[in-house]
């Protein structure tokens, strides 16, 4: 997910030409208070306008609690966002608030039902709801660290590290496992050391999040390094998934491959495996 | 409608700065600079004037600075020169 300033134009209309799964359109901490009302302006036409193909539109909204962020859910929705991010989410209520918003928009131009929500915890009152964030509306995709500002939060500071995240990423992780949706990781903001940002990827692809969020193209190929499975991984799935197929064609039950049993949990890395390289485009639906 | 001097927008690459004035005579009057103004010259003030005649507007002069704009940013900048230039947003209060 790629971070793009609602205020800057030209960063908007070319974003999606390096190709990240979703960008994400801020309104809130990159852009002043002076600003707001341009930057929603400028967000709302972008989204009507241009063509961003199949990538994932996602918008940081303002709070609820600011007087800009009623507005935002109705320019975007309106817009035909994919999903609203609601920033430094701390309970369930908030998430339901925002449901109620998106709602009343939906009604009122006819689509309801369309506009998903990603909740970003940053802070500890966040993290020790997040799974009551998560499960908090059926329109939840995902939540999200926030790792400045939970920082601060917590009065530390970010490490090369990282080891003053753990547990929030654990947790965000555990929760989003739980709830059935999606787990996202936080920015790393250094430009100039892609050799830490590398290991940040690997680090947090071993926790079990689905993705991270970045601030520049240049993030991009690492990300996808990382979390594009390997040839053997692919080939190994695709040999578990055909004898399942098989032995569900059979109505056999429990299978081997290559003398091991295949079971449930065995099924589902599979899948995910696959699901993988179709998302890193090194395999193609068809082929599957 | 009442219009009290406003502009939005920047001069960064991509962007367009709009400046919205009351106008003494009916009608609109646009100037523009752009370095694309050969080519696009008509489209953008066609986009300026679409956008204000939307908002109710039809008498203003209007100065705009383009820097290579899409149809999109310029309709943006234009909308917020004018709900600030009229206090009316498009927005649900």
């Amino acid at each position: 997910m790629m971070f793009v300033p609602g205020n800057n134009p030209g960063m908007m209309a070319d974003a999606h030409i390096y190709r990240p799964d979703s960008i994400m359109l801020d309104l809130e901490d990159s852009v002043t208070m002076a600003e707001k009302d341009t930057a929603r302006l400028l967000v709302y036409n972008a989204l009507k306008s241009v063509d961003y193909g199949d990538t994932e539109m996602v918008v940081r909204i303002n709070p609820l609690n600011t007087p800009y962020g009623k507005k935002d859910i109705e320019a975007v929705v309106k817009a035909g966002v994919d999903v609203i991010r609601m920033p430094k989410t701390e309970t369930a209520e908030e998430v339901v608030e925002v449901e109620r918003e998106i709602e009343r928009v939906e009604r009122e131009i006819g689509c309801e039902g369309r506009t998903l929500i990603m909740a970003a915890i940053e802070s500890a009152l966040g993290i020790c709801n997040a799974y009551a964030i998560a499960t908090a509306s059926p329109r939840m995709m995902g939540i999200a660290l926030g790792a400045e500002d939970y920082c601060a939060n917590l009065k530390t500071q970010r490490t090369p590290d990282g080891d003053e995240l753990r547990l929030a990423r654990e947790t965000i992780v555990v929760a989003a496992r739980a709830a059935g949706i999606a787990a996202l990781d936080t920015v790393y903001s250094n430009l100039e050391d892609m050799e830490t940002f590398r290991k940040e990827v690997e680090f947090i692809h071993r926790l079990g999040f689905d993705g991270k969020s970045i601030i520049n193209p240049r993030q991009i190929e690492i990300v996808n390094e990382v979390f594009a499975p390997t040839e053997k991984a692919i080939e190994k799935a695709r040999i578990i998934l055909a004898a399942i197929r098989e032995a569900e064609a059979k109505g056999s039950g429990v299978i081997a491959v290559n003398g091991k049993m295949v079971d449930r949990p065995v099924v589902i890395r599979a899948q995910r495996t696959i699901d993988l390289a179709i998302a890193s485009g090194i395999l193609k639906e068809e082929e599957v | 409608m009442q219009l009290k001097e406003s502009f939005a927008g920047t001069l960064e690459s991509g962007d367009i700065h709009v400046r919205l004035m009351p106008s003494p005579t009916p009608g609109l009057t646009i100037h523009l600079e752009s370095s694309v103004a050969c080519q696009f010259g008509d489209q953008i003030r066609r986009v300026i004037a679409e956008t204000l005649a939307e908002l109710g507007i039809d008498s203003a002069e209007v100065n705009a600075t383009d820097k290579g704009a899409l149809d999109c940013t310029i309709r943006a900048r234009v909308t917020a020169a004018a709900v600030r230039a009229t206090g009316k947003d498009v927005w649900a209060d």
